[in-house]
């Protein structure tokens, strides 16, 4: 009883040294999205650039990546080249145009180069608040059957399309 | 001169930036308490240590348009925190519902208590021994100075 006495504040400082060194290496900002491993929320939106509607079906088939974007968003410029590279590979990327304005929308793209299978236009960001989205750049990753596999916060390069997108796309063709 | 009209620049910026937060007309002052309490209960999940009655991130604005809709359409404080539950997860409270994750923050308070009263019951208890014997050690002195040395 004695000795266990003499260390007992040392162990308890000792246990709260090892508590709170994980939470240093715990990143507040890493949030699940509430959508993993559910099918895509319903949409009907329309597609950038023609009259067409988009429905959640249109984008099953072969896993892809949803990039949350708008004309606005500064960090949405930094990753643009980045996507363009990732579409040359053949990487699959569908546009979310979020809270935009179309026009300034479909400049942005002639201008600076289209990455995207194909855009839809969420003027309201109605379907981003479905979908989880609390700003922009987000990136999500959906299977060939639709279902949402992961989330990315912040901007897309190299390093977290080998660390944390990529995984997700090895099986079956990219 | 210049120090006034900068006094009033900053006076002027002050009061704008206050006035970012939109106000809403509730149609009866019950849903504009739960209006309140409801968005202060809600976190932000852009700036995490706000609430979305504090944050001026357009997500908590987006979040406060959603609420009074869905207030001043009849639904209750649960299918609100629900909805947006389902599409922020857990971490849009900051009230957590009791699931397997929350069980030790809610059962906290209790196993501390509990541990608090034990600690204090097994102080007394100690108290009570030394004391007893204290005053054992006084009237035994009392009565040696009282018989042996004589005093009175």
């Amino acid at each position: 009883m004695q000795p266990f006495k003499r260390f007992a504040p040392l162990i308890a400082f000792l246990a709260l040294v090892v508590l709170l060194v994980r939470g240093l290496a715990l990143d507040p900002m890493d949030l699940p999205s509430a959508r993993i491993g559910d099918p895509l929320p319903d949409f009907v939106l329309p597609v950038l650039g023609n009259d067409a509607m988009r429905t959640p079906d249109g984008w099953q088939g072969k896993p892809a990546l949803i990039n949350v974007w708008a004309t606005w968003c500064f960090s949405c410029r930094v990753e643009h080249p980045y996507l363009l590279d990732l579409a040359k590979t053949g990487v699959t990327i569908y546009g979310l145009n979020y809270k935009d304005d179309p026009q300034k929308a479909e400049k942005w793209l002639d201008d600076l180069g289209n990455p995207y299978a194909e855009t839809v236009v969420d003027v309201k960001g109605t379907f981003g608040l479905d979908l989880g989205v609390y700003g922009a750049p987000e990136t999500y990753v959906i299977d060939a059957q639709g279902i949402v596999q992961h989330r990315h916060v912040g901007v897309v390069d190299e390093t977290v399309w080998r660390e944390q997108l990529a995984p997700y796309f090895e099986e079956g063709e990219i | 001169m210049l120090l006034r009209s900068i006094l009033l620049l900053l006076v002027l910026w002050t009061s704008s930036s206050a006035a970012v937060i939109e106000t809403y007309d509730f149609s009866s002052p019950e849903l504009e308490v739960r209006y309140k309490l409801l968005s202060q209960e809600l976190r932000c999940p852009k700036c995490q240590n706000q609430n979305i009655a504090d944050s001026n991130a357009p997500i908590s604005r987006d979040l406060r348009a959603i609420l009074y809709e869905q207030l001043e359409s009849g639904a209750s404080n649960e299918e609100i925190v629900d909805f947006l539950v389902d599409r922020y997860g857990e971490f849009v409270r900051y009230r957590p519902g009791v699931d397997s994750n929350t069980m030790w923050l809610w059962s906290a308070p209790l196993i501390l208590f509990v541990m608090a009263v034990t600690v204090v019951l097994i102080q007394i208890r100690r108290d009570q021994a030394t004391a007893t014997v204290s005053s054992n050690t006084q009237r035994a002195e009392a009565l040696r100075r009282k018989y042996v040395d004589g005093d009175s």
